[in-house]
């Protein structure tokens, strides 16, 4: 492993800056090669059991199953105003598909605890950082794939469905597609908000390591937050909750509609998931290294 | 204790011939030991209410409103408020109406025929309406009023009983504010008036209709406890506010502004010791503000000829109901159990390792080796987990309301009481909530095996679909379905206010209002958990730990 090594023959030529580039390089390498290692291995465990497969079709299958019911069960009859956000609307399965991504980012780690692999995979990868970097992108990428696949679907159940149940063109409706501006930005953005539901679901899973209390407080801090607000009375922290709660801030990336409105603008929204995802990511890592396993 | 607590189960628990009390008391006691045994699960629980309390009591506390009224000076809390007037059972009332009365002292009638009820309302046309800047258009409320009364004074919220036309409910029977009896159907014109009586005897009134002022219908004889000898008695007109729904889109959708009605009357005549001389009053304020016809308050617009008489009013004579139509900042007991949802996570999750747990480290084998009636073992995780919960629930909830009830009050809402058997039943039905959700989520641990997959069904089902028709996500019929079939049901037992259907009232989930009946909510959540237990007994039975 050591990237030092004894020049030969070619003594002359080789200076000290030289040496310490080459031995860069090969650190360089060779952590190249250990993340590589890191992220095979989180793959190979992931792929031998049938679970977080199934739980990525689940993802799928909720999130386009729950828009389609949504938006097969909306209307808009001809002499109403209908004051909806249509592509907000195509992608409700997401609040739902989120719960399924919570479940497969805290078993990525909590399985390992709860079967005492995790002692295995930290004795062959010493690096614990590496270990949870690994797992990290390795769900981020499946939930984002997995994800992308989900919203597609909504959107083109809403594309599908929406025009005949009265939201037309004619009568001011944005088209709900991925030429639409808005709609592109609420689509793309939706795919990100999974992957950092992964990400925050994975830190608190790290930090709690048991299954069900993981999932407890994942959903607790998935689906409570919106509960108070729509109880909570007092303009000032009905604003702050919608500022900086992580699905409601979250969530404004869906909206194409009322943008003035809204507490927080729909990307600043999506950086404050983010900044949850990266707190729980980092005292997860915190905790990973200073605890035995 | 302590020492026996650690250690496993006592073999002899559940075997039903052991010393120390035998078959199922004994299981009972073995699965309650390995409740209490587990530190994380004990904690959990203590979690459950502290955080339930917690949530509960923080939204309560951040109830204030504010208002500024016709432009007015902006305000906050209780400053808001008007006058609120209480009727003879303690409920908040509305009582604004234009009386044209006089005073009647022991038993007698009132006669009159009704030949005409019209109104107008502000011109709700596109955009919200405030109150007052609307231009007037023809057109009745639903509940628009006008006909006879005898009322004990002409305070506000005093005992009453009338009869009257409406807007579109036909002839009614209506008395302290909350009672309501139907009549003659159809509306009042000209070509088809209505008769109206009442007759006093004592502390009875009874009221009648009639389409030709000879042939009598008894609508309803009601008791009105405590009525003085002497009592006001005369001709009204109302009308609550002109609503429109918008019933495509999101239950909260109302368009309404305010609305007055004017009653033609003919044929009055009145029995008894009375001196002949009509006075006109506003009771209450004449109705929202920026519609008080003619005069100010005291005074009511009417005109006479003989015995027939034009009344026009505003206002309402109903019980107070939560949301923004009342006119009034309301909350009910059940808003402060908004912490119910977090105590309800956190008591899923313990109550879905309570089973799945077993399988993990393998227990369940010595579980089942000890005790081979699987049937039993579940019932008595069942009776353990569901009996933990509610007392959890019960302890959490009596404190939300007790701490938090007070703190909103204290910003200006008016608390809308409830009876004390209705707030008993909110409060033990919140808990029983919680520990048919507990035992709806060991059943789910039971078939799953797995907590994660347990507790994430026993939690959405339950949340989802409250939070998607709280907020409007789905459309209202749909989240009304969801409420009426998903486990969520059950969460109609903290309703506390009924629906009155002689108010028109936006009726939101947040206000308290759930589409099935307080019993018949809980009764769907019973059902699933019952299904869900035949389900794990089955899959217990057929399957190897």
């Amino acid at each position: 492993m050591s990237a030092f090594r004894e020049p030969k023959g070619r003594v002359a030529v080789w200076t000290e800056e030289r040496r310490r580039s080459d031995e860069g390089r090969q650190r360089l390498k060779a952590a190249r090669r250990r993340a590589g290692q890191a992220l095979h291995a989180e793959w190979t465990k992931l792929r031998t059991v049938p679970g977080p497969a199934w739980l990525l079709l689940g993802v799928v299958a909720l999130t386009i199953a729950v828009s389609t019911a949504a938006v097969g069960a909306t209307h808009c009859p001809q002499d109403l105003a209908c004051p909806v956000d249509t592509t907000k609307l195509s992608l409700t399965g997401v609040e739902f598909g989120q719960a399924v991504v919570a479940i497969l980012a805290v078993l990525m780690i909590s399985n390992e605890y709860s079967s005492g692999m995790i002692r295995t995979t930290l004795a062959a990868m010493p690096n614990r950082h590496a270990v949870l970097a690994a797992k990290a992108i390795l769900l981020a990428a499946l939930v984002l794939v997995a994800g992308a696949v989900a919203v597609f679907g909504a959107v083109l159940a809403g594309h599908l469905i929406l025009p005949g149940h009265g939201f037309t063109a004619a009568r001011g409706f944005p088209p709900v597609w991925l030429s639409y501006g808005p709609a592109l930005r609420a689509a793309c953005g939706s795919v990100l908000y999974l992957g950092l539901i992964a990400l925050m679901s994975l830190g608190v899973a790290v930090i709690v390591r048991d299954s069900a209390v993981s999932i407890g407080v994942v959903l607790a801090l998935l689906y409570l937050f919106p509960i108070v607000l729509a109880f909570v009375g007092n303009a000032h922290w009905q604003h702050r909750l919608e500022r900086w709660t992580p699905t409601v801030a979250g969530l404004s990336i869906q909206a194409t509609t009322g943008l003035r409105s809204l507490a927080i603008s729909p990307w600043a929204g999506l950086g404050v998931l983010g900044i949850w995802a990266a707190a729980a990511l980092a005292a997860g890592a915190l905790a990973l290294r200073l605890r035995d396993a | 204790m302590t020492t026996r607590a650690i250690s496993a189960p006592r073999p002899d628990a559940g075997l039903g011939d052991g010393p120390r009390g035998g078959g199922f008391g004994g299981l009972l006691r073995a699965e309650w030991t390995k409740f209490r045994s587990v530190r994380g699960w004990v904690i959990g629980m203590i979690l459950a209410a502290l955080l339930t309390i917690f949530i509960g009591v923080f939204t309560a506390a951040n109830m204030n409103i504010g208002c500024g009224i016709n432009g007015g000076q902006q305000k906050t809390g209780k400053a808001c408020l008007p006058y609120v007037p209480h009727g003879p059972g303690g409920e908040i009332v509305t009582d604004s109406f234009s009386f044209v009365r006089q005073p009647l002292t022991g038993n007698g009638s009132i006669i009159t025929r009704i030949t005409a009820l019209t109104g107008e309302h502000a011109n709700l046309g596109a955009g919200p309406v405030q109150v007052g800047s609307g231009t007037m258009v023809p057109g009745l409320a639903a509940w628009a009023k006008a006909g006879i009364i005898i009322k004990q004074s002409t305070h506000q919220g005093s005992a009453y009983a009338a009869m009257m036309v409406t807007g579109s409910n036909g002839v009614r029977m209506q008395y302290n504010y909350t009672g309501d009896i139907a009549g003659m159907p159809g509306s009042v014109s000209a070509a088809h008036p209505r008769w109206l009586r009442l007759t006093r005897s004592g502390d009875t009134i009874t009221g009648y209709d009639s389409a030709d002022g000879t042939h009598w219908t008894g609508v309803g004889t009601v008791q009105l406890a405590g009525l003085p000898s002497t009592v006001q008695v005369g001709v009204f007109a109302t009308s609550p506010d002109y609503t429109v729904t918008q019933n495509s889109f999101g239950g909260a959708s109302n368009d309404s502004g305010p609305a007055q009605a004017t009653g033609g009357f003919d044929h009055v005549s009145l029995t008894g010791a009375s001196p002949g001389t009509w006075t006109g009053t506003t009771v209450g304020d004449g109705g929202p503000a920026g519609l008080r016809p003619g005069g100010g308050p005291g005074s009511a617009p009417y005109t006479r000829n003989g015995g027939t008489f034009k009344v026009t009013g505003s206002g309402d004579i109903a019980p107070v109901t939560p949301g923004p139509d009342g006119g009034l900042p309301t909350v009910t007991i059940g808003q402060s159990l908004v912490g119910a949802f977090l105590g309800l996570i956190a008591i899923v999750t313990v109550a879905a390792m309570f089973f799945s747990a077993e399988y993990r480290r393998g227990l369940i084998r010595t579980t089942l080796a000890a005790i081979p009636r699987r049937g039993a073992v579940l019932a008595a995780k069942a009776v353990v987990i569901g009996a933990v919960a509610f007392v959890t629930g019960l302890v959490a909830v009596v404190v939300s309301i007790a701490v938090g009830v007070p703190k909103e009050e204290n910003q200006g809402p008016v608390l809308l009481t409830a009876p004390v058997l209705t707030e008993v039943r909110v409060i033990v039905g919140t808990a029983a909530m919680l520990a048919l959700a507990a035992v709806f989520a060991v059943a789910l641990g039971a078939i799953l095996r797995r907590s994660a997959a347990a507790i994430t069904i026993a939690v959405l089902t339950v949340v989802m679909p409250f939070l998607l028709s709280a907020l409007n996500v789905v459309p209202a019929g749909v989240g009304d379905w969801l409420l009426r079939l998903t486990p969520a049901a059950g969460l109609a037992i903290e309703q506390s206010i009924p629906r009155y259907p002689q108010v028109t009232t936006v009726t939101s989930l947040v206000q308290g209002y759930y589409p099935l009946s307080p019993y018949a909510g809980f009764a769907v959540l019973c059902l699933w958990t019952a299904a869900a237990l035949a389900l794990a007994l089955v899959m217990l039975r057929r399957r190897d730990a």
